[in-house]
């Protein structure tokens, strides 16, 4: 084995499955992964809808009990954080005074949410979403009677927030600055969908409209939300969703190259080749987009522990796995397979009025991803197609009674999938 | 509380005691059985905790609903008659004995 002590730095989903990933290729070494984030790893998605709504427990999105930490004899170390990264001696210092050795490090250190930039905006009921501790300050303040929250930024995060608190009853407005939501993100085709749903379920939805300034009361609470022309909105409760900064702190103090990110070779690797980095803070070489990007996702973080993880165990490969993303709004089921931005044509299947539909997404000719609202055969699907890098062209989408599940099954070549090499035998009892 | 048997390509089996209300997905999940990623963590989105029933199981299971036939037609491996989704699969006492086979790959 090429490493023996492998120090991870952050415990979200990046840092979580990196550490899981190393056990399960059979990595004997010492693993410690560090969180600031007590109690210890969870699954983010539900803290915009299920969490947030209160229907799924904080128990149900701890990512395992605290048992499997001591199975799988990883030192987790929640409520730490990294002071200073010493490369020449291979060594990082935790703010608890902690001085850990490493001959792998792992930069898992994720990202925060960027403020707004406008008077007013650190008034009291100002909030954004990012952990488990921002999710639970919202949950209590959406759990009362009925409030009037403002979301600004209409992408993922703004619009599952708007939808869930729209659902427990709230007075819902969402301010977005684009002319349409999720406009990186989506084609018009699919945002203009998922804004008609907002509206139909009493979201007031406005958009290319600016922020300019937030206003409290005596006390500091927010009150009012001035906009461009001089228009205001009364608020008990803002939510600012406009997107996420990389945490780089760590690897600009160590001299490592940054851009917007860590920056990773194709096997993740930053430019010192003892540290990798991965999940939403690394700018990594996408075949998909052919350049540098960051992707914020929950499966780009496990992908991306599953080569880091090979990496250190001495078989790296390159990180090409398809991008996907989901989002639940209501009961639209939003599933993206590839990256469908820089595309030069679409073909829509489907049935736009009855809110069941595809957006093929082509550039060049060529499939780059796939847009889907409830329609789940079709996700699955393309994200087989990309991965095996089956053609599909747009005359064949566009043909009559096109159906991606009469297409026959081409075998599929798992992305540099990992072999197991350990084996489990045992009766395990989880209370 | 039922026991579940996970049964990997290799050969090997793990099994697990799995309380009601958790799902045989999250029962691999909380008991560390490898070969079940979830990517989703159980809503049926992702198609990636993909098992195959025993075939010669006799155990009540609920019927597929038409979200997870849908997402059964992406899974990294064949589906076949025994596929379902592991997240979709609720644990209590009347299927204590389940065996499931892991796929190959789940990505």
């Amino acid at each position: 084995m090429a490493a023996h002590a492998v120090v991870v730095v952050g415990a979200g989903q990046a840092g979580f499955d990196t550490a899981c990933a190393l056990r399960s290729r059979g990595f004997r070494g010492r693993i410690t992964l560090i969180g600031d984030e007590p109690p210890g790893p969870s699954y983010r998605p539900p803290l915009s809808k299920g969490y947030l709504a209160g229907t799924v427990a904080a128990e149900e999105i701890a990512l395992r009990p605290p048992s499997f930490y001591t199975e799988q004899d990883i030192e987790l170390l929640p409520g730490d954080r990294v002071a200073s990264l010493d490369r020449e001696r291979r060594t990082v210092l935790l703010e608890s005074g902690l001085r850990l050795p490493y001959d792998n490090l792992v930069l898992a250190t994720g990202s925060r949410p960027r403020t707004l930039p406008v008077p007013g905006a650190s008034l009291t009921g100002v909030l954004s979403l990012r952990g488990l501790a921002d999710a639970e300050d919202l949950r209590l303040r959406l759990s009362g009677p009925p409030r009037r929250l403002v979301v600004v930024g209409a992408g993922f995060i703004g619009l599952e927030v708007a939808a869930t608190a729209r659902g427990l009853g709230h007075d819902v407005t969402v301010v977005e600055a684009q002319p349409r939501a999720l406009a990186r993100a989506l084609t018009p085709t699919v945002s203009d969908r998922i804004v008609a749903e907002h509206r139909e379920r009493g979201v007031r939805v406005l958009l290319g409209r600016e922020v300019t300034a937030l206003f409290g009361d005596a006390e500091g609470r927010v009150q009012v939300m001035e906009l461009d022309g001089g228009e205001r909105i009364a608020a008990d409760l803002i939510v600012v969703g406009v997107g996420v900064l990389p945490n780089i702190e760590l690897a600009l103090a160590a001299d490592l190259l940054v851009g917007d990110g860590v920056v990773v070779d194709a096997q993740l690797r930053t430019s010192d080749p003892d540290i990798f980095a991965l999940g939403d803070c690394a700018r990594f070489p996408s075949p998909h987009a052919g350049r540098h990007v960051r992707v914020e996702s929950v499966q780009n973080a496990s992908d991306q522990a599953k080569c880091v993880a090979a990496a250190i165990c001495g078989e790296p490969y390159a990180y090409t796995a398809v991008p996907w993303f989901w989002s639940e709004q209501y009961a639209l089921r939003l599933q993206i397979a590839g990256l469908t931005a820089g595309h030069d044509e679409t073909v829509t299947v489907g049935d736009l009025a009855d809110g069941k539909f595809s957006v093929f997404c082509f550039r060049g000719g060529r499939l780059t991803g796939v847009e889907s609202v409830n329609r789940p055969a079709d996700h699955g699907i393309a994200r087989r197609l990309l991965t095996a890098g089956t053609d599909l062209s747009p005359e064949t989408v566009r043909e009559p009674g096109f159906d991606l599940k009469r297409l026959p099954r081409t075998p599929t070549t798992p992305t540099a999938s990992p072999s197991r090499t350990t084996t489990q035998e045992r009766l395990s009892v989880h209370a | 509380m039922a026991k579940i048997t996970y049964k990997h390509p290799n050969g090997t089996v793990t099994i697990v005691d799995v309380q009601a209300p958790n799902t045989v997905m999250r029962g691999a999940k909380l008991n560390n059985v490898d070969g079940i990623e979830a990517q989703c963590g159980g809503s049926a989105q992702c198609g990636t905790c993909h098992v195959y029933v025993d075939e010669a199981n006799t155990l009540p299971l609920p019927e597929m609903d038409s979200v997870e036939d849908d997402v059964l037609y992406g899974t990294a491996c064949e589906r076949t008659e025994f596929s379902r989704l592991s997240c979709q699969l609720p644990v209590g006492d009347e299927i204590d004995g389940l065996l499931v086979h892991l796929p190959e790959a789940q990505s």
